[in-house]
């Protein structure tokens, strides 16, 4: 049998070009090998994983029915509350955030602004963010809402320009030209076609900002995070193993809820 | 002149929905200890923090935060290599359109799903506490982070692959691998390789904080400026690495603009 011969296409420029990239990407993977310092496995790493799985497959279930304040079901409840908050502060403020930053709304200069402003709140770590609330409100749960509020703005915001970018403005016009003041023209003829995008692209933040509540404890923000880094610090593998089995089955939950939602809206 | 009457549709079952999402923000509101009044009192603590931070941001620190941001760069770049590469065959296999196994893809898809609920943190302080502090837990917690990731949107790729080209080849009798090499991937390449630079993305942020745990990056020297209440530092580190991932972004969205 004769074998098929397919006849490559593009001239040797597309050829070079090709294999341009493919040398800058894999000097770019070998320079940042470089940098990584392998100190060689510590000698007590696999003793370290033993007990750590040790850990996984024997969890403190006394800390799992522990339903104090200092138990996991309410810390659990904590960092789903956190998230549930937090998610809803940041869909109000994106809002005006999004008109700001949607070019079909308030033009292109001022949306170029906006989009930038926006940027630079996701930029802004939600850490350090939970530090800076820490500072207003104490440590404690409260400071994680406002963290996370300020802090999914950055993608909130920007998701929903983009939703009210892509809309119909055949509406606004029509509302505008029966002398629709800006508020009516907003709450009649923006929100009421974007909304389900909107609460889609809410739910999905929640999804994230579940993961992100459960590590905002690490700089005291309340939730889940606190106990979880103290038992890995003090190497009580069997609670930290109890926290990430509830924290993985809690998050998988969440996202086949939210997700069950967010397919039936849009 | 005659007013419009537009009957009103029966919204109970909506009113139903909404009245329990209110319920259920207030409850965690009120569960959290969340009090408006509290934190618009005290909201001026926050601006003098954030003033110490920015106005003005320590200039001098600069050449002592280029080294640190050059790791969490390499940091970033090897994790996502890393990750990405185990992704690809992985997704191929978790894809439950290719390979026809039941028993393959649904173990393979609830690992994967494992994977990605955890937290790169939580991931990170795991293998500090394993391999010790340093950039090498950061990139095997990175990579684990990103294979997550890639593979779950890649094999969701291939799920969706026009299937027309793959029974063309079958038609001719191709085996396996000749329709995973001529008809599969060629479909899914651009979409894999636009994942991974979204995953590299993602990795130069979350590598960022990495440090905060002891895994190397620029995440330690927050650590340490924060500890030693340095707010201008800290600042700068802010204003840093903001222009770094901004940079990043643009150049990673451009590339991925024109792969898609």
């Amino acid at each position: 049998m004769e074998k098929i011969i397919i006849k490559k296409q593009g001239n040797h420029f597309q050829t070079a070009m090709k294999i341009l990239y493919y040398i800058i990407v894999f000097g770019l993977i070998f320079w940042g090998t470089k940098g990584i310092e392998y100190k060689g496995v510590m000698k007590t790493a696999a003793g370290t994983l033993e007990a750590l799985l040790n850990g996984f497959i024997n969890p403190d279930l006394s800390y799992a029915s522990n339903m104090t304040i200092d138990g996991l079901p309410f810390a659990i409840l904590e960092t789903i509350a956190i998230a549930i908050c937090g998610t809803f502060v940041s869909a109000i403020i994106s809002i005006p955030f999004a008109l700001l930053a949607s070019q079909n709304i308030v033009g292109q200069k001022v949306s170029k602004i906006g989009k930038l402003i926006v940027t630079m709140i996701r930029t802004f770590p939600e850490l350090i963010l939970a530090l800076v609330f820490i500072s207003v409100v104490g440590p404690g749960a409260p400071a994680g809402i406002l963290a996370l509020g300020v802090h999914s703005i950055g993608m909130l915001a920007k998701l929903f320009s983009e939703a009210i970018e892509s809309m119909d403005l055949g509406v606004k016009e029509a509302l505008e030209s029966c002398g629709g003041n800006y508020f009516e023209v907003l709450f009649r003829a923006i929100l009421p076609q974007v909304s389900p995008e909107l609460i889609s692209y809410t739910l999905y933040r929640f999804e994230i900002n579940m993961r992100a509540a459960s590590t905002l404890g690490l700089v005291g923000a309340g939730g889940i995070g606190a106990p979880l880094i103290f038992a890995i610090r003090t190497r009580s593998w069997s609670r930290a193993g109890i926290i990430i089995i509830v924290l993985i089955a809690t998050v998988t939950i969440i996202d086949q809820i939210s997700g069950r939602i967010r397919k039936r809206i849009v | 002149m005659d007013k419009i009457i537009i009957p009103k549709p029966k919204r109970f079952k909506r009113n139903l929905i909404i009245l329990s999402v209110i319920f259920l923000i207030v409850g965690s509101g009120w569960f959290a200890g969340f009090n408006i009044f509290e934190v618009l009192t005290h909201l001026y603590k926050g601006g003098r923090l954030l003033g110490r931070m920015f106005f003005p941001p320590d200039f001098s620190y600069i050449p002592n935060i280029v080294a640190p941001m050059i790791e969490t760069i390499r940091m970033a770049i090897v994790g996502t290599a890393v990750g990405a590469v185990v992704a690809l065959p992985v997704a191929v296999l978790a894809a439950n359109n290719f390979i026809k196994t039941k028993w393959l893809h649904v173990p393979l898809r609830v690992v994967l799903n494992i994977f990605r609920t955890i937290p790169a943190l939580v991931l990170a302080s795991l293998f500090v506490a394993v391999f010790g502090s340093g950039a090498f837990s950061g990139v095997i917690a990175l990579s684990i982070f990103t294979f997550g990731l890639v593979s779950k949107l890649t094999y969701e790729t291939i799920e969706a692959v026009d299937y027309g080209q793959v029974e063309a080849l079958m038609s001719l009798g191709a085996n396996k691998l000749n329709v995973l090499r001529y008809a599969i991937m060629p479909q899914i390449m651009p979409q894999y390789m636009s994942y991974t630079l979204y995953g590299f993305e993602v990795n130069v942020r979350a590598a960022a904080v990495l440090g905060y745990v002891g895994a190397g990056g620029i995440g330690q020297i927050y650590e340490t400026n924060l500890a030693w209440r340095q707010f201008d530092r800290v600042g700068m580190i802010i204003i840093f690495t903001f222009f770094i991932v901004l940079i990043i972004d643009l150049v990673s969205s451009s590339i991925r603009k024109r792969l898609v």
